[in-house]
């Protein structure tokens, strides 16, 4: 299946290498930099490169390409999947995925890629079997290895690889108990010129936080469990009590983990939290535009709109800008042409409103094309569809955890037309 | 030089017998090949380290070894011996690690002896092991494809394997070596379609992939029939072009097949069970699980049941843009065929600005499939966005699509060219090429009422530069002269006064303006074409040379022009038919979805082509199995009910985890409720009940249950039942905290009551268990499966015989008093049964003579002297704990007060039930109490304080190995295949000398059943004397056989999970046989 993995930072070096059968040259990578030199943008680069002895299967991620090389049919998602999967686990490892804190820990990298694939076959992808073979590394750790001459891989074959519950491992322990869960809803919409939406969804995931010690198995029910449309789960969620019950039930992976994402159905009205009035023209004569855009709330549920920024990616003949905001603050990178509108809190009674002048390139014709907006907000304590979390019970456990539910909604991809 | 030298010291430190500074070169050389540096000539330095005790500097030294072998294969060979030992490793990690290293080495030389090892490997007892040998064999294959039948043997062997954990593997293995013998799955089918939900994701993926070319070469095609039985309805469903089409041929192939296509078709009952079983996995986190299952249903399902994966290929795109575009292209092919299924998900292919442009392709692509009379209107508005954009390339695209809607749909062709036609006087040159090339293909469907827009489209050859845009102009005008004649020769002078400077494919259109021109008008243009002919006469490329000499000869009559010329007119002014606008992703459907070949159009090196259903479906009996193990169901499927929940706990005991046989493994899983009496009968009566199975999942559920409880009330079956009802036990005491806790549980329900009822029967009957179990077993009772028939005749037999005379009556307290009385009158009885052929093994357990230890010494204890012994009996507040018999006897002169325990000190996880509190102990008296001890399976000694009212005495009791367990009920059979998965490390087998008194088989049962609370096992040679336990805490099987000869010597085997347990047992016997 999997060949071989390359890293490639954005300058196109590679900077490691993994072969999980023979070794294959490094220039087969070539290609994608002649791909990814055509490409422009790196997001464009095509995920799948056919050669003329391989496939080049890619995928861009925290400013780093990890491809890998396949020489036989294998389904593209599989190691695309597979792929976020590695870099997953190396920010789980690390706390972030970067070229420079691979380098630092690159023979612990190595090792967990060959832990996760053997032949090319995925062989251990769950974060706590992984843990228990290779330990991350810790301060602490390091010190007492050096101290001690201990080392950082396990001897024994990981609980979880041989149980019908791999994401589990056995003997959690912890003085305090707690299981925190966060409802987060994102609102894509598409609203057009004259404020009308065109599409709306609401889309949801519950992001888990569980120290839990032993073997608990948790139940979470909703108040209003119709209200989801489309499910995934985590493995880990029982389906069938999903099915009969809309209850998730399920024994928990130890630390962080999304338990499930959702769909809001379509049926429902999603609530539009802000209002954009925006107005942003060119003129005809003379290298300068104009742009004066105000948000307002709309349906806020009786909550404070937070962190609204709105981010306009500008025509390429857009100079500068010289505006005023009566709230907030502003800035336009002139590389990007992205112009950033950070204004915090929505007051009400005083709208936050944007005016002033683009100027542009002299010269350059008026830009035949109105620039988005992308709207960026928070509203905490609530889910934007109504989502409830009725009851969090456990069983399998004696002691009492601490348990929490938070609510979040955030803008996903909220674009404003012009 | 530098590396070399910066080698050396490498090769020191290597050499050193220091751990931390090999660790630390090993790294550093680990970190080169990461980089892609050579350190290939380290070899020999890294080599000798491969038998290092760290086991981190080991992994690293595989890793080296793995990449560097192949290149140095005689020094490589050097290391095998290490992997060979390594394979017979007690530890499963370090069989399954030297497997995998020793499999991983490209090295030719040693294919028979990895042939060996994973030939051995599958039959390991560790599915740890089985995994890894699954993952070998591809490895194997690639390196000596010669091997191919060996090992397809041994994936023969392993498809039947019943773990999650192997299933996957094999399957892949499959893939790679022989993906042509679809006659090994018959057999495994269903159970491969009932564990899938349990295997791990990426098995899943390839199972799924495979079960789907399966089913196509099996089953028959669900909608052969649909366009004769519902006609009407699947038009308003599918009312797409395509679709229409495809029934015109389905009706074609009636006419061609009538019998076949009449009769009413019935879905395969297992065709059935895939579907099913595949569709909760849609629900997968993971984005190729979810495609997998998609394709599937996309290829196998009935149309009426495709729908359901819309849903979820809409949700994956929000994923990844990677996945996306996966995910998008495969949308693209199938919104062709199913247009309905993506219907309702229009919007959610609306592209936003911040989309790359790729993602905004295909998106394009599935909106301009989707576009229909009704919705067509949406979709231009929003492609009127879109041109708005400042992706160039995108706007391109959609004037590309806005043409192929045009064509597709009659009724807004006019509006979609006014569109178009708006768009020539952008300021844009691309938007304006790309709409010319469209608008030339939509003006040749209706050419005569659209001069004027071919006059403006004449203009523009002034300002375009496009080469594309240009050349299509030029052609317009060419076909279309006669509706321009004033503009078109002016057109060709001005391209013949630029033609030199112009692209190819310009050349080549002005050359064939000139021609067309010629011969319509030649009276305006015959010099120019001449012109235009002579300068292509010497361009530079030989196409636009080629051209013009074939042009000339065709149109300029001379002499020595053939019959041709005459009909050059009718050559070049034919009609031509207006092209249709396609997409490029019709007919990838041909490819098996989610593939990569589908992705890229071309077949992949090891694609399997998708077989077409078959005319006839092939016999469906060839996947009747003897065994219907898969009516049980998998591990995954029970997690999801509440109550039965038994594979965590039986999973979460650390120790034997890892060390869990294939087969204990499975039956942990399903095992406590088909009990073992299902797996061995093929009857015919279960069969059908499987096959009924199959139809409902939820019967099947049902039936399970009504087992359990069957089970549940019968605890001769102690093995199986005793474990569930402690569960049961367990699970019931949980649950009553939580209802104190949660005043109101909505969901439990009469399930629970249910359960409770069972549960609390069979608390009642374990509290006497063992005194009552020869009563039960007298009872009658419909059993299982003959072999226990005959077995419970025998017990029968035997407690009437014998026992209900000697054994007082059952009272609900076990009353350990009882056994010291009567085990003198037990050991007379023994010595009666014993010279019987068959045993009862559960009527001599309990009875065998027990010993009691001291717990406190009279002189040490003012007077009271504590005793105490295992009584062997079930500890009823807790079946995991030991019940401890204490008898004190005061010899002192006063009284004693007041004796309890205090201050427990324990090992983690053991527990113990203190003895109720002895209020007044007279002097002389004696006194009993009992106490129960959970020991965690170990041997550590549980220590506490005795309180009198005067003093405290610190005491500890600790358990010979023997008592942590207790008798269970074996058939030789079943004895015989435990002791097959509890092989290799698990075993313990040790030589001995008999004891002079112990030559016959009554002392050598009486000893052993004195030393360790074992049941005998009947067994049919007298030479052999088998005997059967679980260990109380786990359940751990402990199996021990003692085989004598006639002159006194003798082998003990112990067979045990635990390998502490077994090694300290057979200590323990062995001093008891021998003394």
């Amino acid at each position: 299946m999997i060949h071989s993995l390359f890293l490639i930072n954005h300058a196109g070096d590679i900077f490691l290498e993994k072969h999980w059968k023979s070794v294959i040259s490094r220039s087969v990578c070539d290609y994608f930099f002649e791909a990814k030199e055509k490409a422009v943008e790196p997001e464009n680069v095509p995920p799948v490169l056919q050669t003329p002895h391989h496939y080049l299967i890619s995928i861009y991620r925290d400013k780093l390409f990890f491809l890998s090389v396949v020489q036989t049919e294998v389904p593209p998602l599989f190691v695309i999947e597979f792929l976020h999967r590695v870099a997953d686990t190396i920010q789980d490892y690390f706390g972030e995925c970067s070229e420079s804190l691979i380098n630092d820990n690159v023979v612990t990298v190595y090792e967990l890629l060959e832990e996760m694939l053997d032949n090319g076959f995925p062989l251990a992808t769950e974060s706590n079997v992984l843990k228990e073979m290779i330990r991350p590394p810790t301060i602490l750790r390091s010190v007492v290895n050096t101290l001690t001459g201990s080392s950082n891989v396990g001897d024994k074959l990981p609980t979880g690889q041989l149980s019908s519950i791999p994401w589990r491992r056995a003997g959690v322990k912890y003085t305090n108990n707690e299981a925190y869960f966060d409802v987060i809803e994102e609102i894509d919409a598409i609203v057009d010129k004259s404020g009308t939406t065109v599409f709306a969804e609401i889309q949801g995931v519950i992001e888990a936080s569980v120290r839990l010690t032993g073997m608990p198995d948790l139940s979470m029910t909703f108040m209003n469990p119709s209200l989801l449309d489309d499910v995934s789960f985590h493995p880990c969620v029982r389906f069938k009590r999903w099915e009969s019950e809309r209850a998730l039930s399920f024994i928990p992976p130890d630390g962080n983990f999304t338990l499930m994402n959702y769909h809001v159905s379509s049926q429902n009205l999603v609530t539009i939290p802000v209002y954009v009035k925006q107005n942003i023209c060119f003129f005809e004569t003379g290298p300068c535009g104009r742009l004066d855009i105000t948000i307002g709330p709309k349906q806020t549920m009786g909550k404070t709109v937070e962190a609204l920024m709105v981010t306009i990616h500008m025509p390429k003949a857009v100079l500068s800008a010289n505006l005023t905001a009566t709230q907030g603050n502003y800035s336009y990178d002139l590389t990007t042409k992205v112009l950033v509108w950070d204004i915090g809190k929505l007051n009400s009674q005083k709208l936050p409103n944007l005016r002033g002048s683009l100027s542009l390139q002299s010269g350059a014709p008026k830009p035949e094309d109105n620039p988005s907006l992308n709207i960026d907000l928070k509203i905490q304590q609530v889910a934007i569809s109504g989502l409830k979390v009725s009851r969090l019970e456990m069983n399998g456990e004696k002691y009492k955890p601490f348990k929490g539910v938070k609510y979040l909604t955030k803008a996903g991809n909220f674009q404003v037309r012009t | 030089m530098c590396s070399s030298l910066r080698h050396d010291d490498l090769k020191e430190m290597l050499d050193s017998n220091k751990d931390s500074l090999k660790l630390e070169a090993m790294k550093r050389i680990v970190a080169m090949i990461a980089r892609g540096k050579n350190a290939s000539d380290l070899f020999p330095a890294v080599v000798k380290n491969v038998a290092c005790k760290n086991i981190e500097v080991k992994k690293l030294v595989y890793v080296y070894l793995v990449r560097y072998a192949e290149e140095q294969q005689d020094l490589a060979l050097l290391s095998i011996s290490t992997f060979q030992r390594g394979l017979k490793d007690p530890n499963q990690l370090i069989r399954a690690s030297a497997l995998r290293v020793l499999s991983s080495i490209r090295v030719t030389i040693i294919v028979p002896i990895m042939m060996l090892a994973i030939k051995e490997a599958a039959s390991d007892m560790s599915p740890y092991v089985r995994k890894t040998a699954a993952h070998a064999i591809p490895k194997l294959y690639s390196l000596d494809p010669e091997q191919k039948d060996q090992l397809i043997e041994v994936i023969e062997k392993l498809l039947a394997d019943k773990t999650t954990l192997v299933a996957g593997s094999v399957v892949m293995a499959f893939e790679e070596v022989c993906p042509e013998r679809i006659e090994l799955i018959h057999k495994n089918y269903r159970k491969l379609c009932n564990l899938l939900i349990d295997v791990e994701e990426w098995g899943q993926v390839v199972i799924i992939n495979m079960l789907t070319r399966y089913a196509r070469t099996q089953f028959l095609n669900p909608n052969m029939n649909e366009s004769f039985l519902e006609e009407g309805s699947d038009k308003t469903f599918y009312g797409s072009d395509e679709d229409s089409d495809e029934e015109e041929e389905d009706k074609d192939k009636k006419a061609e097949a009538p019998m076949v296509k009449r009769k009413p078709y019935v879905m395969d009952p297992d065709h059935r069970l895939l579907l099913r079983n595949t569709k909760p996995l849609l629900q997968s986190r993971n984005a190729a699980v979810v495609m997998a299952v998609a394709q599937l249903y996309f290829h196998l399902a009935p149309k009426a049941e495709i729908g359901v994966i819309a849903k979820a290929l809409v949700r994956l795109l929000r994923s990844h843009s990677e996945v996306q575009y996966v995910v998008l292209q495969n949308v693209a092919t199938m919104s062709i065929k199913r247009r309905g299924m993506f219907e309702p998900y229009l919007k959610s292919f609306y592209i936003r600005s911040t989309d790359p442009t790729q993602i905004k392709i295909l998106k394009l692509e599935v909106l301009t499939n989707l576009a229909n009379e009704t919705n067509i209107s949406t979709i231009l508005r929003e492609f009127q966005t879109y041109i708005k954009s400042m992706d160039k390339d995108f706007v391109a695209a959609t004037i590309q699509a806005i043409g192929r809607c045009a064509t597709n749909i009659g009724e807004v062709r006019d509006t979609c060219l006014n569109g178009l036609v708006q768009l020539l006087s952008n300021r844009d040159e691309l938007v304006v090429a790309e709409s010319v090339v469209v608008i030339k293909k939509l003006l040749q469907m209706q050419p005569e009422k659209h001069s004027d827009i071919i006059k403006h489209m004449a203009k523009l050859t002034d300002n375009i530069q496009v080469p594309m845009a240009r050349a299509s102009i030029l052609w317009l005008i060419g076909e279309y002269c006669e509706h321009v004649p004033k503009i078109a020769p002016d057109v060709l002078r001005k391209m013949a006064k630029s033609f030199t400077n112009e692209e190819d494919i310009v050349k080549l259109q002005i050359i064939n303006l000139a021609a067309k021109l010629y011969l319509t008008n030649s009276k305006q243009t015959k010099l120019l074409t001449q012109y235009v002919l002579n300068l292509a006469k010497y361009d530079q490329n030989y196409d636009i040379r080629d051209r013009a000499r074939f042009i000339r000869q065709l149109i300029v009559p001379t002499e020595k022009s053939g019959a041709l010329s005459k009909y050059a007119k009718k050559l070049f002014l034919a009609i031509k038919p207006a092209p249709v606008l396609e997409s490029p992703f019709k007919d990838r459907d041909h490819f098996q979805l989610g593939s990569l070949s589908h992705l890229l159009n071309a077949k992949a090196g090891g694609y399997q082509e998708l077989p077409d259903w078959p005319e006839a479906a092939p016999d469906p009996c060839v996947r009747n199995v003897e065994v219907p193990e898969w009516t049980k169901c998998s591990s995954r499927e029970k997690r999801k009910e509440k109550k039965v929940d038994k594979p965590f706990y039986s999973d979460s005991d650390g120790e034997s985890g890892p060390t869990e046989s294939a087969d204990s493994e499975s039956d942990s899983a399903s095992g406590s409720e088909s009990g073992s009496g299902l797996e061995e009968s093929g009857s015919g009566s279960e069969s059908e009940e499987s096959e009924e199975g199959s139809e409902s999942e939820e019967e099947v559920e049902k039936d399970k249950k009504k087992k359990k409880k069957i089970e549940l009330k019968k605890p001769v079956q102690v093995s199986e039942s005793e474990q569930s009802s402690e569960e049961e036990v367990r699970k019931h005491e949980r649950k009553n905290k939580l209802r104190k806790s949660v005043s109101e549980s909505e969901s439990d329900d009469e399930e629970e009551s249910k359960s409770e009822s069972s549960q609390s029967e069979s608390e009642d009957s374990e509290s006497e268990a063992e005194v009552k179990k020869k009563k039960k077993a007298a009872e009658t009772k419909p059993p299982p499966k003959p072999v226990k028939k005959e077995c419970k005749k025998e017990k029968k037999e035997m407690s009437l015989l014998d026992l209900d005379d000697f054994e007082p009556t059952p009272s609900p307290q076990a009353t350990p008093l009882n056994s010291f009385l009567s085990s003198s009158l037990v050991n007379d009885l023994e010595g009666l049964s014993l010279s019987d052929a068959v045993l009862s093994p559960a009527a001599i357990s309990p009875c065998s003579a027990l010993k009691s230890y001291e717990l406190l010494h009279r002189i040490t204890g003012d007077g009271l002297c504590v005793e105490y012994c295992f009584s062997r009996q079930p500890f009823p507040p807790d079946a995991n704990m030991v019940s401890v018999q204490m008898q004190f006897t005061n010899n002192a002169t006063s009284d004693t007060k007041n004796l309890h325990m205090e201050d427990v000190k324990l090992q983690s996880g053991m527990r113990v039930n203190e003895f109720t509190e002895i209020e007044l102990l007279p002097a002389g008296e004696t006194a009993s109490a009992v106490m129960g001890i959970d020991f965690c399976d170990s041997t550590q000694a549980a220590n506490f304080q005795l309180c009198t009212h005067r003093r405290k005495f610190f005491v500890s009791i600790q358990p010979p190995v023997g008592e942590l367990m207790r008798p269970v009920f074996l058939t030789e059979n079943e004895f015989k295949k435990e002791q097959g998965q509890l092989m290799g490390m698990n075993e313990i087998s040790e030589k001995l000398t008999l004891d002079v008194k112990c030559r016959n088989e009554h002392a050598i049962v009486q000893r052993v059943i004195t030393a360790a609370n074992l049941s005998r096992v009947p067994c049919g040679s007298d030479k052999e004397c088998r005997f059967g336990g679980r260990t109380v805490t786990s359940g751990s099987l402990v199996l021990a056989t003692v085989s004598s000869r006639e002159d006194g010597a003798a082998q003990l085997t112990v067979n045990c999970e635990k390998m502490v347990i077994g090694t300290m047992l057979v200590k323990d016997i062995l001093l008891a046989l021998t003394q």
